[in-house]
């Protein structure tokens, strides 16, 4: 009776997980957020959380990652590579990363 | 009646592991290829910088896809940083990455094995040992190889005498081997390619820790570099950097100086170049020009050129359909053949592959390239940029970009250096898990 009961319950979730699968693969859309924040990866790591000597920047507030990046942009903030990638963003789309790595 | 809290629900929901438990009741998912019980699958060629990533990313994207990465080696030996190998600043293991991640951290069915076939009309590839993989998208990451019959008296068994070490390996070997065995005083001669290249920096980063190597334990020895180019990448700062670090040690001859070869005698190790003396050296890595990695040539996915089109905002083929080529053996606009931009390149054609098969549409990508050189161990430069699609075609975003600074202070240089080796352990991390 035991067994039956867990067997079921284990065919439900199953079953209902193939729903939410299906439903995952028709409907989430990748965000713009996503496709511009994923090549920072590169450097500091997936998710931006970095193994090494570049710092981490997943889980930062996002005004911390917003007004580094808009820093380094207008040279404000000195730096090495930073000021060279983050001239290649618009005010908009630093916001957008900058929530994109706060959320990691 | 036991009720399940939504939190706990979810939780036992990711505990079922979703496509497997799927795949093994028969189920489909419907409207996104559904064949056989099965979620979509997609086979990705080649386990390098942009084979790993694209692989990793696709099933971050969306957990249900089914992956396969098919590698020919067990273990990935990484270019970056197979210079400071041949410089002795550190040993093999230190540039190997293994696939064991992939394969048990993020649900990729790694494959060892070689590709010899792609059949674009039947959607599947043949490896050598026979099997057969179908798909319903293949991502194809190949790399380079190389054009062995450019040059007069170079063939394959060339690179035993004087290696390429332009995919790292044995190779890489081969060439510190002979680099530790020559006597001081003795001559080493690097021979670039012309563009396109994998790696455009490489071989002047090459030239400087060799020559590190050479001033601390060979220092009568001299490096020559018989480029096919007029100029190189980062040539100023490495220019300054040899001065500055090597004085005399270093000569580069430009292409129309006398720096492209002809011909090749391997045997003797002498160059001859199109104009001027025939070069003996002790040493010679001449880096072959080359195309795109052998897979593809037969499968219809090169130009006359040897290197694949492709639409620039999902790497899709322009020439078969459902094929995707990325990294180096791509044409991908004004992005350099770099581990960098394979990386970039690879989470774009997830998220287009991804998209196309759930039916979506993808918000326009952007790309970047970072690539960092040590000019020695302390001392780094850096060239960067971020790209966007522009009537098609991968360009620069204006403004943004460029190389370190000329005349940067040490501090500078020695931070560059530090990320160098930061950059290294994030992007591994992020290609192979």
């Amino acid at each position: 009776m035991i067994e039956s009961k867990t067997f079921s319950l284990g065919i439900l979730i199953v079953l209902a997980n193939g729903l939410l699968t299906m439903h995952q693969v028709q409907a989430e859309e990748i965000s713009r957020a996503t496709l511009l924040s994923i090549s920072c990866a590169g450097c500091h790591g997936t998710d931006g959380k970095s193994p090494g000597s570049i710092p981490t920047i997943g889980g930062k507030s996002s005004d911390f990652i917003a007004t580094a990046l808009r820093q380094f942009s207008t040279g404000q903030r000195a730096g090495t590579v930073m000021g060279r990638h983050a001239t290649g963003y618009t005010d908009e789309e630093i916001q957008l990363i900058a929530d994109y790595f706060a959320s990691r | 009646m036991t009720t399940l809290s939504r939190r706990r629900f979810i939780h036992l929901l990711g505990a079922t592991g979703g496509a497997a438990a799927l795949g093994t009741l028969g189920l489909t998912l419907g409207g996104c290829s559904g064949k056989d019980g099965a979620g979509p699958r997609v086979v990705v060629v080649g386990g390098g910088f942009g084979g790993a990533t694209c692989a990793r990313y696709l099933r971050r994207f969306n957990p249900s896809i089914q992956v396969t990465l098919v590698e020919r080696d067990a273990r990935y030996v990484t270019c970056p940083f197979s210079n400071a190998v041949l410089g002795g600043l550190q040993d093999m293991a230190s540039i190997e990455r293994t696939y064991d991640a992939l394969r048990t951290q993020h649900g990729i069915n790694v494959l060892q094995g070689e590709v010899i076939a792609i059949d674009p009309a039947g959607k599947r590839v043949t490896l050598q040992n026979g099997n057969d993989l179908a798909y319903d998208r293949l991502v194809v990451s190949p790399g380079i190889d190389f054009r062995w019959d450019s040059v007069e008296g170079l063939d394959e068994t060339t690179s035993d005498a004087i290696p390429h070490a332009w995919k790292a390996g044995t190779q890489t070997i081969a060439l510190r081997s002979q680099l530790t065995a020559m006597a001081d005083g003795g001559l080493v001669v690097i021979a670039p390619p012309d563009n396109p290249f994998r790696c455009p920096p490489g071989p002047y980063e090459r030239a400087s820790l060799i020559a590190n190597y050479l001033k601390t334990h060979k220092p009568r020895s001299k490096l020559l570099i018989l480029d096919a180019k007029d100029k190189f990448s980062k040539q100023g700062l490495f220019m300054q950097a040899w001065e500055q670090l090597y004085p005399g040690m270093i000569d580069w001859v430009k292409g129309s100086d006398g720096g492209r070869i002809e011909r090749v005698d391997a045997a003797t190790r002498t160059l001859y170049p199109e104009i001027g003396d025939p070069v003996t050296a002790d040493v010679i890595n001449f880096i072959p020009p080359q195309k795109a990695g052998a897979v593809v040539h037969t499968a219809g996915l090169v130009n006359a050129d040897g290197w694949c089109p492709v639409d620039q905002r999902t790497f899709t083929s322009t020439l078969q359909p459902n094929i995707h080529v990325i990294g180096d053996a791509s044409i991908a606009g004004k992005m350099p053949k770099s581990g960098f931009a394979a990386n970039s390149q690879a989470k774009v054609c997830a998220a287009a592959v991804v998209s196309e098969l759930a039916g979506n549409s993808m918000p326009n990508p952007s790309y970047v390239n970072t690539c960092y050189s040590l000019v020695a161990p302390d001392y780094g430069i850096s060239v960067a940029a971020v790209y966007r699609l522009k009537d098609g075609n991968i360009v620069k975003v204006e403004g943004s970009g460029g190389v370190s600074p000329m005349d940067a202070p040490d501090e500078y240089r020695k931070n560059e250096a530090r990320y160098a080796r930061g950059w290294y352990q994030s992007i591994t991390q992020d290609a192979f898990g």
